[in-house]
């Protein structure tokens, strides 16, 4: 099982970014194989609008089942949802703790957006 | 001969300015049209009140796919700037609100799996007072891009007489649209920090489209005189001022034409169009 974290850095001790779309990076944290890589979103958060949309493109394609995130607007929870990615929302700490808590069940999953879309 | 009235900063007297303007050619005569390209938030009716002839639906195409058709390519989904359209493991995801209407990802579809759909996204409406013809846009509410609207509010302008254009503030896309094309421009600012800054930005504009432009500084007896020594050392004439006076402000707040309520008001306005005209002959002429 993978799951996306949205990061402010490129490791485990890297701060969780409460932003999905805007976010620096994404750790792509494989829980079966404890092992993770990194994922780049410079080119989403610096988009003028869809930065959510293109964001949830990329973390599709790296093949997760989940997102671990601050909030998630209307616009990128559709697109998660729509190919079952579920979203759990953690408003702090580090990437590690963030995977330990998920893995304890203890973060809580979104079952919609969270936050307004930034246009419509 | 199109003449549209921009500003940078809102609230600066785009509105008052173009009302007053075009009752005043029309005055003289000359078949006169006041456009309302504030399709965000118009409000030129409350000052001309003009009879409403007819109101229009305008719709951008927007994307429909036929999964049937589908091969997951992604084509569609690179060329959209605008995140309107995404291919997630085989499954299409629209976004009717974020699409510009450019009809991109149907032409790079190669299984032709994308039709258009009209989506709509205003009305245009048409009208007229007893001395001019009223053209106005109006947005629906949630609508990102007030572009294409703009594009058909302008195209129900006649070719012939004088059409004045009530431009939205700010320097971004729907201004470019509306300032498109004119043969002047009128850029109403503010003798404040907040006016300089934003006509700034808007003389830059006009610059980079090349048109003919002059400045009216109103309120002009507020502030300071950095708008002034900015247009004397950019070389901008200031083809007029109006002065602050509680007279303008209720009467603009009752909905009136100054003009028609304000003694020096006919005068101004009257010396503001004679200006204005000689300046688009000359032009016109060459």
């Amino acid at each position: 099982m993978k799951v996306a974290i949205s990061a402010d850095g490129k490791n485990m001790e890297s701060r969780v970014d409460t932003r999905f779309g805007r976010c620096g990076f994404f750790l792509i944290v494989d829980l079966d194989l404890d092992e993770f890589n990194v994922i780049s979103n410079n080119s989403s958060a610096n988009l003028s609008g869809g930065a959510g949309i293109q964001t949830a493109q990329s973390v599709i394609d790296s093949g997760v089942d989940s997102v671990i995130t601050g909030h998630c607007g209307p616009k990128a929870f559709r697109a998660l949802n729509a190919v079952d990615i579920k979203v759990f929302s953690c408003s702090d700490g580090t990437v590690k703790e963030a995977v330990e808590n998920f893995k304890l069940h203890k973060l809580v999953q979104l079952q919609g957006s969270d936050v307004a879309g930034h246009w419509a | 001969m199109k003449i549209a009235i921009a500003s940078g900063k809102g609230g600066t007297g785009k509105t008052t300015v173009a009302v007053n303007l075009a009752l005043v050619l029309a005055s003289k005569e000359l078949l006169t049209s006041y456009c309302d390209c504030d399709v965000e938030a118009p409000n030129g009716h409350i000052f001309l009140k003009p009879d409403i002839e007819y109101r229009h639906t305008v719709s951008i195409p927007a994307p429909k796919v036929n999964m049937d058709l589908c091969d997951g390519c992604r084509a569609c989904s690179d060329i959209c700037r605008f995140s309107a359209i995404v291919v997630l493991k085989g499954e299409v995801l629209t976004y009717p609100e974020l699409c510009h209407g450019c009809g991109g990802c149907r032409m790079v579809c190669s299984p032709n799996a994308i039709e258009e759909v009209d989506r709509a996204i205003g009305t245009v409406i048409v009208g007229n007072t007893n001395q001019l013809l009223y053209v106005a846009g109006r947005l629906n509410i949630g609508e990102a891009s007030a572009v294409p609207l703009i594009r058909k509010v302008k195209s129900e302008l006649p070719e012939n007489g004088f059409s004045i254009i009530d431009a939205p503030p700010g320097t971004s896309c729907p201004v470019i649209e509306t300032m498109r094309g004119v043969d002047y421009v009128l850029l109403v600012t503010e003798p404040t920090p907040f006016g300089l800054n934003d006509l700034r930005l808007a003389v830059e504009t006009v610059r980079k489209l090349d048109l003919p432009f002059s400045v009216i500084i109103n309120r002009s007896d507020i502030g300071n005189d950095d708008v002034e020594m900015y247009c004397g050392v950019e070389g901008i004439e200031v083809i007029a001022r109006i002065p602050y006076s509680r007279e303008i402000a209720e009467a603009y707040s009752r909905g009136d034409m100054l003009i028609n309520h304000i003694p020096n008001q006919i005068e101004l306005y009257s010396v503001l169009s004679d200006r204005l005209l000689e300046h688009v002959s000359s032009r016109v002429a060459v």
